[in-house]
C-alpha cells in the first residue's frame, strides 16, 4: 500500500510539473499583455518597461520558469510588495496581494460548498438509487428513475436563481445565500449554505440515483450474487453484503471525479449564488491575465484532482481484494 | 405418475414416498421477444442417496428446473407452475422465507464456473461459513473452524491457511472444491450440480467427479447431476434423464439408457459423440438441424423436424401429437416399443462400433 | 482448386500422408512479460507460454495439438498465424523462414495460411453481412476469383452446408453453428494450404459439434488442406486428426501418430489425460475394467515459475531425483513406432489398459477411498 502511494505521489508530481510547463507556455502565447492591463490610460512606452521590469516580464521565458520553480519550492523575499514564503505564487497582478494567501482565503468556502453538497448528493443519490433497485419494477422504481431523469436534465443556472427566487426573495424562509465562516458560528455557516447544498446536490444526486441503481441491478445478477442466495443468505443480506460491495467501484470512481473537479472549485454555483470560492477565482485570473494567480489555482485544483484519484484508487485497493494484489 | 400435457388431464398427485418428486413442471419466462417455455410439463422422482443425471444441450431447460427447485428464478419475469415437493413440503408456493431456510441446509447447489460464482470481495473461508451461521445458529468462530476442516476434507492442503484467501488467489480446481465444501457444510440431503466441471481441465475434472462420488457415500447427499457431457453423466449418475426443448425425452438407469437407448435423440446425442474408442473410418453422424426456439416450440413432438425416424411412425403423429413419457423405464416418442429396439439393434449400435 | 495441389490419395484412416514438409516449427519459444517492481515498473519475469517447441505439418495432413489450459497451444496456433511475435525460435512455411518475416513479405503467403477461432460469436464481425465478411480476405488481398466475388462467396457457402442465397443476412441472425460454418466459409474464401483452427468446436452444443467436425474433415479431405487442429476435448482430437502433439507447461511431452499416441502412450502425463476423460461404456466387458485409472493431484502450476527439470515431475508418480536435474528431450524411445517421441526418463508401458493398482495422487480422494473401504 505505501509503495503504491509513494509510486502514485511521485506520479502526481510529474504530471503537476507538466502542468505548469505547459500553463506557462500557453500564456506566453496569448497575445495579450498583461502588463498592459495595469498600466492604466497614460501608458508610455517608459511606463511598460518598468512595469515589465517590476513583474520580471522582460526575462526569458525559461528564466522566468525557473524562478518561478525557485519561488515555489523556498519562497522569495525579492518581491517589492513583501516577503513571500514557500508555497510562493508570487503576488497577484490585479489585486497585488499574495496569491497562496488568496487561493486560502477562498478555500473554507470551496470546501464547505463542497463537502456539504457531497454528503447530501451521497445520501440523496444513493438512497433513492438503492430503494429503486430494492423495489425494481414498482412504482417506487418507475418514480425516482423518471425523477432523476428530469432532473439531470436540469441546470445550476436555472435551478439555483428559481430556488433563490422563491425560498429567499418570495417567501424569506431562508438567508440569501452567504459564506460565514464555520468557526464564527455554525448555525450561521449551515443556513448560508444550506440553499446551495440543495442545489448542488439535486442536479449530482440525480446521476447517482441511476448509477446506483444500474450497478445494483447488474450486481444482483452476477453468478456470485445467486450462489449467495443458494446458500440460504437473505434478500436483505445479499443486497447489502454481496451487491453493494461490487456496485462500489463505479460510484467510488465517479465520486472521485465529482468531488476532484468540484474541490478546484464549482465555477457556476459560486457564481449563482454569489459565493467567492476558488472557481471565481479562476475565472478572474483568466480574466485579469494575472499570471501568478492563474498558476495558484490551476495546480491547486489539478492538485484536488489528482488527490482525490489516489484516495479513489487506494479505495479501490480496499473494496475489491484483486485489486490489492495486482 | 405420469408426465402429461396440460390438455392431457390433471396431473397425477406425487408419491409419497419420494424424497423429492416434480410433477407437471411448467416454467416460462416473460421477454421483449415473447414468452419462453423454459420447461413444459416435466415430472421426475428421486430417491435418497441416489445421483440423478440429467443430460440435455443449451435450453432444454435443464438448468432452469433445477434454479426452480430452489426457487432462484427471478419471480417477476417467471411464471412457475406444477408442483416441487421435497419430503412432502412444497416449493413452488412456498414462502420466501421458507426457501431460505432450506437453501444451503437441506438442499445445496454447485454451479459451473466456479470464478464467477464465488465472491471476489470475500475470503474463501468466510465465504463457506456463512451459510453454516446462518443455519446452524453457530458462531462465528465454530463456522470458521467448521469451513476449515471442509476445506481440508474437499482436498485443500493447509486449509487453515488457505481458508484467509481470496478465491482469484485458488486455482480453477481448488476453487470447485471451495464450492463443494460450501455446499456440503450444512450436510444438505439433496445436491444439485449444474455442470460442475464442464469449466475445468480434464484431468481435474476426474478429480473432482471422484471427489463428488467419495463425499456422497459420506454425506448420504441425493445429487441431481446436470450436464452436457454422457461421459461424465455416465461416469456419475444412478439415473438419467435426458431432456430435449424443455421437456423429457427418455428416462431409465444409467445402464439403460446408455446401452439401449430408446428415443431417436438419445441415439443422436450418442451417434454425435466421438469416444476414444469408436471407429476412426465413419464420419461422425450428427444429429441434422438446430435445437428449437422455445418462443415458438415446434408442434407434436418437440423433436419432430430433427428426427429422422418420423416415416417409421407414419401419418402426421409426430407433428400433430405430443408423445408421452410413461413413469419409470420410458421414452417419449411414437415408435413402437419393438420399433425402437430393432432399430437401435440394427441400425444405431453397429454404428458406435 | 489449386492446381499444385494434388488431392491426397485415398488411404488408411491411421496414416497421414507422409508427404512433403508444409510447415516447419523448431525451438519456437514465447514469453510474456510479467511487469513489476519499485519505483519504476519494470518486467521482472516472463510467463513461459511457450517454451521451445519443434513440430512439423506435412501438406495434406491434420496435426492435433492437445493439452489442458494453460499448456500454450493456443499461444502456438497465435505464434504460426503470425498474430503474435515469438520470442524465439524459426517459423519455416514452405521452406522460407517466415519468423520475423514483414508484413510485406508475408503478402503472398497469409493467404495459404488462415484462421478459425473458437467463438463463433465473438469472431465475426456484427455490423457485416455474411457475403462482406466472407469476400473480406480477398477484398484485403486484392483477388477478384472467377466468376466475381459473389460469385465466389455463394461457392462457399454451399461448400460450408449454408443456403447460398443468405449472403446477404447479418451474422445474429445464425445459429451458433451455422455462425462457425461461416467462419469456416471465410478461411476457405482464399484457398488456403493450412489452417490453423483453435477450439472450432468447444464453444457448441454436442449435436452441432459433430456437424461441425465433418464439415471440417470434408474440407480437409476433399480440399488437401493441411490443418493444425488445437483443442482439449481428446476425443475430437483423435477423430480428426492423424498426428497428435500433447503439450503440457509449454512443452511438447509426447507427439506422434494417433494410433501410437492413444493407444501406446509413454509419457505418464499423456497417460493420465487418457484416463480422466470420461467414456461412455457401451459393452458390459467394458465397465470400469478396461481402462486404467489415474487422478493426479492439484491443478498445472503456474508456466511464470515452472518446475526444473521435467515439467510435469511435480504431479507425476515416477519421479525421481534425475527429473528435477535434468530436461528428458522429446526422443524416439525403445519400444515406440516410428515418428512417436517421447520427453521423459522414466516412460510408462505402452498400454492403457487397467492396472493392478489405481494410481490416485489427489490425498482427499485417497483419504475418501480409505475411509470408504474400512467402513
Amino acid at each position: 500500500m505505501l509503495r503504491f502511494l509513494v509510486r502514485r505521489s511521485l506520479g502526481a508530481l510529474v504530471i503537476l510539473f507538466l502542468l505548469s510547463v505547459v500553463t506557462f507556455l500557453l500564456f506566453f502565447g496569448m497575445p495579450r499583455d498583461p502588463a498592459l492591463l495595469m498600466c492604466g490610460k497614460q501608458c508610455t512606452p517608459a511606463n511598460l518597461a518598468n512595469i515589465h521590469h517590476v513583474l520580471g516580464l522582460d526575462k526569458s521565458v525559461p528564466e522566468q520558469y525557473g524562478i518561478f520553480l525557485h519561488n515555489l519550492l523556498f519562497g522569495s523575499s525579492q518581491f517589492t510588495q513583501g516577503p513571500c514564503p514557500a508555497p510562493c505564487f508570487g503576488y497577484s497582478y490585479h489585486t497585488n496581494e499574495q496569491v497562496w494567501g488568496t487561493l486560502m482565503d477562498r478555500l473554507p468556502t470551496t470546501l464547505s460548498l463542497t463537502l456539504g453538497g457531497a454528503v447530501c448528493f451521497l445520501i440523496l443519490g444513493l438512497g433513492t438509487g438503492l430503494i429503486a433497485a430494492w423495489k425494481r419494477g414498482t412504482l417506487i422504481d418507475k418514480t425516482f428513475t423518471a425523477g432523476a431523469m428530469v432532473i439531470s436534465s436540469m441546470q445550476i443556472y436555472f435551478l439555483g436563481p428559481l430556488a433563490l427566487a422563491v425560498l429567499v426573495y418570495q417567501s424569506h424562509l431562508f438567508d440569501k445565500p452567504a459564506y460565514n465562516d464555520f468557526t464564527a458560528g455554525p448555525v450561521s455557516w449551515f443556513t448560508g449554505l444550506i440553499i446551495p447544498w440543495v442545489v448542488l446536490s439535486t442536479i449530482f444526486a440525480s446521476q447517482y440515483t441511476r448509477m446506483a441503481r444500474s450497478s445494483m441491478i447488474e450486481q444482483l445478477q452476477e453468478e456470485h450474487v445467486r450462489t449467495a442466495r443458494a446458500k440460504g443468505m437473505s434478500r436483505r443480506y445479499v443486497f447489502f453484503r454481496y451487491a453493494w460491495r461490487g456496485s462500489l467501484i463505479p460510484i467510488v470512481t465517479i465520486f472521485g471525479i465529482d468531488l476532484g473537479s468540484l474541490l478546484g472549485g464549482a465555477i457556476i454555483t459560486e457564481y449563482t449564488f454569489g459565493l467567492p470560492g476558488l472557481g471565481r477565482l479562476a475565472v478572474e485570473s483568466v480574466f485579469f491575465s494575472d499570471l501568478p494567480l492563474l498558476l495558484g489555482v490551476m495546480l491547486f485544483s489539478a492538485t484536488m484532482i489528482l488527490l482525490c484519484n489516489i484516495v479513489v484508487d487506494a479505495a479501490y485497493a480496499y473494496i475489491d481484494p484483486r485489486v490489492r494484489l495486482a | 405418475m405420469t408426465t402429461v400435457t396440460k390438455a392431457a388431464g390433471d396431473p397425477v398427485p406425487a408419491d409419497a414416498g419420494a424424497f423429492l418428486s416434480v410433477r407437471d413442471l411448467h416454467v416460462s419466462f416473460r421477454t421483449e421477444d415473447g414468452v419462453v417455455r423454459a420447461v413444459d410439463g416435466l415430472s421426475f422422482d428421486l430417491e435418497r442417496g441416489r445421483t440423478l443425471g440429467i443430460v440435455g444441450e443449451s435450453g432444454s431447460g435443464k438448468s432452469v428446473t433445477n434454479l426452480t427447485i430452489l426457487g432462484l428464478h427471478n419471480p417477476q419475469f417467471t411464471t412457475v407452475e406444477g408442483e416441487i415437493l421435497l419430503e412432502g413440503q412444497e416449493l413452488t408456493t412456498a414462502r420466501e422465507s421458507e426457501l431460505e431456510k432450506l437453501r444451503g441446509n437441506k438442499a445445496a447447489m454447485i454451479f459451473q464456473d466456479p470464478l464467477t460464482a464465488l465472491s471476489p470481495y470475500y475470503t474463501v473461508g468466510r465465504q463457506i461459513a456463512e451459510p453454516f451461521m446462518k443455519h446452524t445458529g453457530a458462531s462465528k468462530k465454530a463456522a470458521w473452524a467448521r469451513a476449515v476442516e471442509m476445506l481440508g476434507k474437499v482436498g485443500i492442503p493447509n486449509p487453515r491457511e488457505r481458508a484467509k484467501d481470496y478465491p482469484h488467489q485458488f486455482s480453477g480446481g481448488m476453487r470447485q472444491r471451495a464450492m463443494i465444501a460450501m455446499a456440503l457444510i450444512c450436510d444438505p440431503d439433496l445436491l444439485i450440480a449444474d455442470e460442475p466441471t464442464t469449466a475445468l481441465d480434464v484431468t481435474v475434472q476426474a478429480q473432482i467427479l471422484d471427489l463428488l462420488k467419495s463425499l456422497q457415500q459420506e454425506f448420504g447427499s441425493a445429487i441431481i447431476f446436470i450436464t452436457h457431457d454422457l461421459g461424465v453423466i455416465a461416469d456419475m449418475a444412478d439415473d438419467i434423464m435426458v431432456m430435449y426443448a424443455g421437456g423429457a425425452v427418455e428416462r431409465g438407469t444409467t445402464r439403460e439408457v446408455l446401452r439401449s437407448p430408446q428415443h431417436p435423440y438419445t441415439w443422436g446425442l450418442l451417434n454425435s459423440m466421438p469416444r476414444l474408442d469408436s471407429d476412426l473410418s465413419a464420419p461422425l453422424a450428427p444429429i441434422p438441424g438446430t435445437p428449437p426456439s422455445l418462443l415458438n416450440p415446434p408442434s407434436g413432438c418437440r423433436f419432430h423436424p430433427r428426427c429422422t425416424f418420423q416415416d417409421r411412425v407414419g401419418g402426421t403423429r409426430c407433428i400433430t401429437e405430443r408423445p408421452l413419457l410413461a413413469p419409470d423405464r420410458a421414452s417419449a416418442c411414437h415408435l413402437t416399443a419393438e420399433q425402437k429396439h430393432t432399430i437401435f439393434v440394427e441400425e444405431i449400435k453397429p454404428r458406435l462400433g | 482448386m489449386t492446381e499444385d495441389l494434388v488431392l491426397p490419395a485415398p488411404r488408411d484412416a491411421d496414416a497421414g500422408p507422409a508427404g512433403e514438409t508444409l510447415l516447419e516449427v523448431s525451438g519456437l519459444t514465447k514469453h510474456f512479460p510479467v511487469k513489476g517492481g519499485f519505483p519504476i515498473r519494470r518486467t521482472v519475469g516472463a510467463v513461459q507460454a511457450v517454451d521451445g517447441i519443434d513440430l512439423t505439418v506435412h501438406v495434406g495432413e491434420s496435426f492435433g495439438l492437445v493439452g489442458e489450459s494453460g499448456c500454450g497451444k493456443s499461444t502456438t496456433g497465435r505464434l504460426i498465424t503470425k498474430l503474435l511475435e515469438p520470442t524465439a525460435g524459426r517459423i519455416s512455411y514452405r521452406g522460407k523462414d517466415i519468423t520475423h518475416a514483414s508484413r510485406k513479405q508475408l503478402a503472398p503467403i497469409r493467404s495459404e495460411i488462415q484462421m478459425i477461432f473458437q467463438d463463433p460469436y465473438s469472431s465475426l464481425n456484427p455490423r457485416q453481412t455474411v457475403g462482406k465478411i466472407i469476400s473480406g480476405p480477398m477484398e484485403i488481398n486484392g483477388i477478384e476469383p472467377e466468376g466475381g466475388r459473389e460469385g465466389r462467396v455463394r461457392e462457399l457457402l454451399e461448400i460450408v452446408g449454408l443456403n447460398p442465397e443468405h449472403f446477404n443476412r447479418f451474422p445474429h441472425e445464425f445459429s451458433g453453428g451455422q455462425r462457425q460454418r461461416i467462419g469456416v466459409a471465410r478461411a476457405l474464401a482464399l484457398e488456403p494450404k493450412l489452417i490453423v483452427a483453435d477450439e472450432p468446436v468447444s464453444a457448441l452444443d454436442v449435436s452441432i459439434q459433430a456437424q461441425v467436425v465433418n464439415l471440417l474433415q470434408e474440407v480437409q479431405k476433399e480440399l488437401g488442406i493441411a490443418f493444425l487442429f488445437i483443442a482439449h476435448d481428446l476425443a475430437v482430437v483423435r477423430h480428426f486428426s492423424h498426428r497428435v502433439a500433447v503439450m503440457y507447461l509449454g512443452k511438447i511431452i509426447e507427439v506422434g501418430d494417433r494410433a501410437s499416441i492413444y493407444a501406446r502412450p509413454r509419457h505418464p502425463y499423456t497417460h493420465a489425460l487418457l484416463s480422466a476423460v470420461p467414456e461412455v461404456s457401451l459393452d458390459e466387458e467394458q465397465e470400469s475394467g478396461g481402462r486404467e485409472r489415474i487422478r493426479l493431484a492439484g491443478d498445472v502450476p503456474s508456466p511464470i515459475s515452472p518446475p526444473s527439470g521435467c515439467r510435469f515431475r511435480t504431479r507425476c508418480w515416477k519421479a525421481q531425483d534425475k527429473c528435477a536435474a535434468e530436461e528428458p528431450p522429446l526422443v524416439q524411445i525403445s519400444g515406440n513406432h516410428e515418428g512417436h517421441l517421447t520427453a521423459c526418463h522414466f516412460p510408462e508401458e505402452p498400454t492403457i489398459g487397467a492396472r493392478e493398482e489405481d494410481i490416485v495422487l489427489d490425498p482427499a480422494l485417497v483419504a475418501l477411498e480409505e475411509d470408504a473401504a474400512e467402513g
